[in-house]
């Protein structure tokens, strides 16, 4: 039988509406899932149990008395650990927020929570967002639910686990370079990064301001919509957040790909694609040929500058943001024998390496003398591929590539090659330069019975034809394939 | 022996006073216990973003304007980078290649001419905290541990530049009184130099007289008043002149003005300077002014300090320095206000920039927080001369309405200040002057004028202080006359 914690949102949401069960049933199911699951997965840094249940006793009381909730009530969420939340530890994955309980609520869980969200724990994740793998937290790596000795892609990697795992029924992560898409791919779920601006930044912890965004992990695109649906719309507290009402992403889900222009982006089939990542992702292209997308080829001629220009942008920006942590007002701090001596040395025993180097990186970008070589010319290209998108979109309504170059790698196995871990994020990078909503949708196992994902990207704000065809190739495929830690744990 | 020109550059910052901070919703107050005006948001705990002050934006416009700037159509903020115990993000939103404001220029009065000093630019950004370092030195090096208040972290920051336009310590004062006397009436600061919502760093020089090319420039900062501004740059302008008289090389440096001390020491050489590694804040919006909105702001500005002394000058023959003294202190209104309320312009004017400037520097106020108004210096101008009271009087009396608000005639009549003018009575008291002072008398009479002082003394003794001078005279001349 199909436990609670194992249902897509809209299922359970039926359910809690039908009276078949309750919001309590639900955190009940999750936390179970939980205690099940953790000590092989290791998806959550802080558990919110009690927090939670209160929360489901509060919508099992307002289903009671009929009122109208809202779609994510009664829901179990988890929250990656770069999201501020009150009263809840949100360490970024750091020693350096390892005690740091956060004085306020991010806009996005100030929504969720506001319409009913139950909030089941902090998420594992690479040490403010930085990697690919999950393995840069400094409280250990998560372990894919798929294959324990593998990594869950990054940094959003205990978000993905969780909901891979049935440990919630959806999560919400950050977007910087693919950090949600990615590990999407990896444990064969859906992950969807809408527009930049599109919901608020404000406690969003930053790495690399220019780019994070909030996203969503769920188990189908139904889900994606519902859940982003109701965390969009424009913040006051947000100067970046786009003046736009909320919309409702579900609406005109059902509409199919029959028309659609879709441009297949050849050369990113080629070299350094894993033979079963390209296996399913021409099957995907022909599925969506067959339900009655146009299909064509399309360049993005900039995208080979795309990597070298985040790996410069995203490291300026961090080593500016990442600049607070120096122990006078909150989190780690040192001893010193005077306040520069303590900063010094604070932020030494606080960060781990990736952290360090892309600070350094970052810094050293911005320097006198070298800024126009380096930060300037990567946001010349930034906006070179900001173009090459607008010029796909005169031939094209969405693109589409692989979502990951591989499926989920050993634990360890870049662990001491940080190019070949950036080189994760090759096709996940220009969506972010540019800004543009891309969703990762499962679209099947490779041999080793591992999950690929199929990436759509679209127009700015176009967050809804996404989503259409996602949910159209989704439907079709049925992927119904569950981790093996699942299938011995409810066998 | 070679002639030295000076040249000298002001950077003054000033906070504006604006109900909240640059970018959230504490208050913007001075004074406050530390620590007790912040939030998640200025002290930068992780996640924060920040919002811009649209009224500091628009303050910033309104300081461009005055000064003839021009107002960029696009201006960015940027982020300056260093680490600080006081910034709580250890960088400060700044402005650097994009400033709101470009160019202008500000007339300044000095010796009784107007000088132009160029304005190269005015930008908005935000204060830092305040670091009390405790300790021996006062300083980071030496320092036991470090108090941070972070009341003024966040709070908008003006940042006015000059051109390197002046030419002598004594033109730097003149430039900070005309600048403080303009964002007064601007109403957009309380420009206190000692509370530090207005400071300055100076940029000083000296080159031989007649070059054109500018020699090797010295910031100086830690300057807490305008007397210390002029101060520094008199020893720092003495100091270069003195080394290059010697054959001394000056080294490009940031000084540290000591007043204790009366000299400046070097903090920190060109080499040493900070790099800030300053990029676009992504975390903001260029800040595009629509052009209406600028032109509103500029159809709201006030009448400027230099159309104001023009026209103290011109309508009511005021000297020069006194007008510019009135304007710089954004008196003129109450002057205004006291001339309509009967007083003699010339009259009011003396005491506003004499006895009622030094109760003000006295108690450390300003005229408007003060109790005396433009009708109570119209009462006692009055008083004065119709003969009611003598100057020596109208002094207390001032000092009493200052004190407590009371009415000048009140005061008079509870301290018995009126004059004694009544011919009959001073009549009796000068004939009893001249019969006690038989030798004086005849001195008098015999020509020696001076003598008709002490005589008017004795009058003024005996009526203990309350006859009329000039009334007394006549009366003794009459009686003495031959």
């Amino acid at each position: 039988m199909t436990e609670l914690c194992d249902l897509a949102g809209h299922e359970l949401a039926a359910r809690l509406r039908s009276g078949e069960a309750s919001a309590l049933d639900a955190v009940e199911s999750s936390l179970a899932r939980i205690e099940a699951t953790e000590p092989e997965v290791s998806a959550f840094l802080a558990r919110s149990a009690d927090d939670a249940r209160e929360q489901a006793r509060t919508i099992d009381e307002r289903i009671a008395a009929g009122d109208d909730l809202p779609a994510v009530a009664g829901i179990p969420l988890a929250l990656k650990d770069v999201l501020t939340t009150r009263g809840v530890t949100t360490t970024c994955g750091s020693r350096i927020l390892e005690t740091y309980v956060p004085p306020y609520d991010c806009t996005v869980w100030a929504r969720l929570k506001e319409a009913g969200s139950m909030l089941v724990g902090k998420t594992n994740c690479d040490e403010f967002a930085m990697g690919s793998s999950n393995e840069n937290s400094a409280f250990g790596p998560v372990h894919n639910p798929w294959d324990l000795t593998r990594v869950p892609g990054g940094s959003s990697g205990g978000s993905a686990a969780a909901v891979a795992a049935g440990q919630a029924t959806w999560a919400l992560g950050t977007d910087t370079g693919g950090s949600v898409r990615q590990p999407a791919a990896l444990t064969g779920v859906v992950g969807m990064k809408p527009t930049y601006g599109r919901p608020s930044r404000y406690g969003l912890i930053a790495f690399a301001s220019s780019l994070d965004t909030v996203s969503t992990f769920t188990r189908d695109v139904r889900d994606a919509a519902t859940l982003l649906s109701a965390i969009v719309g424009h913040d006051p507290l947000d100067a970046t957040s786009i003046q736009r009402p909320p919309e409702d992403y579900t609406d005109g889900l059902e509409g199919g790909v029959e028309g659609l222009r879709i441009g297949v982006l050849r050369d990113w089939l080629g070299e350094g694609v894993e033979p079963g990542v390209r296996a399913r992702t021409e099957e995907a292209i022909g599925r969506l040929e067959n339900l009655g997308a146009k299909i064509g080829e399309a360049t993005l001629p900039h995208a080979d500058y795309a990597l070298s220009a985040y790996y410069l942008i995203a490291p300026a920006e961090c080593s500016s943001n990442l600049a607070r942590y120096d122990g006078v007002r909150y989190g780690h701090r040192a001893e010193g024998a005077n306040v520069i001596e303590m900063m010094m040395r604070t932020r030494g025993e606080g960060f781990g390496d990736e952290v360090k180097r892309r600070i350094m990186l970052g810094t050293y970008a911005l320097s006198a003398g070298y800024y126009e070589a380096y930060y300037g010319q990567a946001q010349k290209v930034r906006t070179l591929v900001l173009r090459d998108f607008e010029a796909a979109w005169e031939e094209f309504d969405l693109l589409l590539s692989p979502t990951s170059p591989t499926v989920a790698f050993p634990i360890g196995a870049k662990a001491d090659d940080p190019l070949a871990m950036y080189l994760s994020d090759v096709y996940t990078i220009p969506a972010n330069l540019a800004g543009t909503p891309a969703i990762s949708v499962p679209c099947g196992l490779d041999d080793q019975g591992l999950p690929v994902g199929l990436q759509l990207m679209g127009r700015a704000l176009d967050e809804a034809t996404v989503l259409r065809a996602a949910h159209a190739f989704e439907q079709d495929l049925g992927f119904d394939a569950r981790p093996p830690l699942l299938q011995e744990l409810t066998s | 022996m070679t002639t030295y020109e000076t040249v000298i550059g002001l950077e003054c910052h000033v906070e504006l006073s604006t109900r909240t901070k640059m970018f959230c919703s504490c208050a913007n107050e001075f004074g406050a216990e530390p620590n007790t005006l912040v939030c998640p948001i200025c002290l930068g705990h992780p996640g924060t973003l920040p919002v811009p002050n649209e009224r500091a934006v628009e303050h910033t416009i309104t300081i461009g304007l005055a000064l003839g700037s021009e107002i960029a159509p696009t201006s960015l903020f940027h982020r300056k980078n260093y680490f600080y115990p006081d910034m709580p993000k250890n960088y400060q939103i700044s402005q650097y290649d994009l400033p709101l404001c470009v160019g202008g220029e500000l007339d300044v009065e000095v010796d009784g001419e107007t000088r132009r000093v160029g304005i190269t630019r005015v930008h908005l950004e935000e204060d830092t905290g305040k670091t009390t370092h405790a300790g021996a030195t006062g300083r980071i090096a030496g320092a036991d541990y470090a108090l941070e208040d972070y009341n003024r972290a966040g709070v908008p920051l003006v940042e006015v530049v000059s051109e390197p336009d002046l030419r002598s310590p004594g033109e730097a004062r003149a430039y900070l009184q005309a600048l403080r006397g303009l964002l007064r009436s601007l109403g957009v600061s309380d420009v206190k130099m000692e509370e530090g919502s207005l400071r300055c760093d100076a940029n000083i020089s000296v080159r031989p007289e007649g070059h054109e090319e500018l020699g090797t420039k010295v910031e100086i900062k830690n300057m807490n008043s305008i007397r210390s501004v002029e101060r520094a740059l008199a020893f720092e302008a003495e100091r270069q002149r003195a080394a290059l008289g010697s054959g001394e090389a000056l080294v490009q440096e940031t000084r540290h003005w000591d007043e204790d001390r009366g000299a400046t020491s070097s903090m920190r050489s060109k080499e040493e300077a900070f790099d800030y590694r300053y990029f676009p804040d992504p975390d903001l919006s260029p800040l595009e002014p629509e052009a209406e909105r600028v032109e509103r702001l500029r159809s709201e500005l006030p009448e400027l300090p230099a159309a104001r002394r023009s026209r103290l000058e011109t309508e009511r023959g005021l000297p020069a320095a006194q007008v510019a003294q009135i304007v710089d202190h954004d008196w003129d209104g109450f002057l205004e206000e006291a001339v309509s309320e009967g007083a003699d312009a010339n009259a009011a004017a003396n005491w506003m920039t004499g006895d009622l400037a030094a109760l003000l520097n006295e108690a450390g106020i300003q005229l408007a927080e003060s109790k005396v108004t433009p009708r109570h210096l119209a009462d006692l101008v009055g008083l004065v001369a119709e003969g009611t009271i003598s100057t020596a009087g109208a002094k207390q009396v001032l000092a009493e309405m200052f004190a407590s608000g009371a009415e000048a005639a009140v005061v008079v009549e509870e301290r018995g200040l009126a004059q004694i003018s009544d011919e009959s009575a001073l009549g009796a008291i000068v004939d009893e002057v001249i019969a006690e002072n038989p030798e004086p008398v005849e001195q008098f009479r015999g020509g020696k004028e001076g003598v008709i002082g002490f005589l008017v003394g004795q009058v003024m003794q005996r009526s203990k202080g309350a006859a009329n001078p000039q009334e007394a005279q006549r009366l003794l001349r009459q009686r003495l006359a031959p």
